[in-house]
């Protein structure tokens, strides 16, 4: 059996996310994007949505939830692959409802040992459950991780 | 204000090269982000994992790739951002960001250009992948 094997399909409880003002424009500072459209409210009044854009990858501050009996280890763990598709754009004021599920789980043998994969799908729904945005995370646990945790 | 952009295929966003990574970019992102993985942040967790040194947040990587694409925010938006991690990014690396236009394509809502982009350290590749970005029609 696969790590988690057990635990492919289920969804975590959605979580309501609001897009922050605050917590945008420190997000942008911290990725060093110079775009007025994340922090200034008055060049984004003009805009085509009239409020400030969220950066793309922002969706990763976001609380997801979580799905029952999923215990990853805190340390060690790689991250592969990161996908992320928008119907829309977000923005600042959108209320977001938040769930991840873990989509599948299979191992590996390669060049560096027995490699756990663990594929994630997350999903941001506005209030009235139109999709916003899907991203996907591959998730590698390696050899001496799977060790550690005992299985 | 900048005028829409008008990519033939082929063509090559201006690589960007970036400030070299201190420790503050990462406890700044870390707390932007909510990733307080000691492996970002702390010399002595790092080297408990295994690792030369601390190294920086993979989706920080994956956000630098984006800045590629914040002057033409009036114009579009970025609908989807694929990146495989292929290496650390460790402290003082100097990381350049680039992408070249690959496939155009007719929807609904606009024209949707897709580029190849990566991240890289000379010439060691630490991300790469693809960014659809969704050009408006006016």
């Amino acid at each position: 059996m696969t790590l988690y094997e057990r635990l492919v399909g289920l969804r975590s409880e959605p979580v309501k996310n609001l897009v922050e003002r605050g917590a945008v424009r420190r997000f942008a500072e911290a990725i060093a994007d110079p775009s007025p459209l994340y922090t200034d409210e008055g060049v984004a009044a003009e805009g085509r949505y009239g409020r400030l854009l969220a950066p793309p990858t922002f969706p990763r501050t976001f609380d997801y939830g979580r799905v029952d009996g999923l215990r990853l280890p805190v340390a060690g763990l790689i991250h592969g692959e990161f996908t992320i598709s928008y119907e829309r754009p977000l923005l600042v004021g959108d209320e977001v409802l938040c769930s991840m599920q873990l989509k599948d789980s299979y191992d590996k043998t390669g060049r560096r040992g027995l490699l756990g994969f663990l594929l994630f799908e997350r999903t941001g729904d506005d209030p009235g459950g139109e999709r916003i945005f899907t991203t996907n995370d591959v998730v590698v646990v390696t050899e001496a991780v799977r060790r550690g945790m005992g299985s | 204000m900048n005028g829409a952009p008008r990519w033939e295929m082929g063509d090559e966003l201006r690589e960007q090269t970036l400030p070299p990574v201190d420790r503050m970019r990462l406890i700044k992102y870390a707390g932007a982000s909510g990733d307080f993985n000691g492996i970002h942040l702390l010399d002595d967790a790092a080297e408990e994992a295994g690792l030369p040194g601390i190294i920086a947040h993979g989706m920080l990587t994956v956000a630098t790739m984006g800045l590629l694409f914040s002057p033409y925010l009036e114009h579009g938006y970025v609908k989807t951002f694929h990146s495989r991690f292929s290496g650390m990014v460790f402290l003082g690396d100097v990381l350049h960001v680039g992408g070249s236009l690959s496939a155009v394509e007719e929807t609904g809502e606009g024209l949707l250009h897709t580029f190849g982009v990566h991240a890289r350290r000379d010439e060691d590749t630490v991300a790469s992948g693809e960014v659809g970005f969704l050009l408006f029609r006016r």
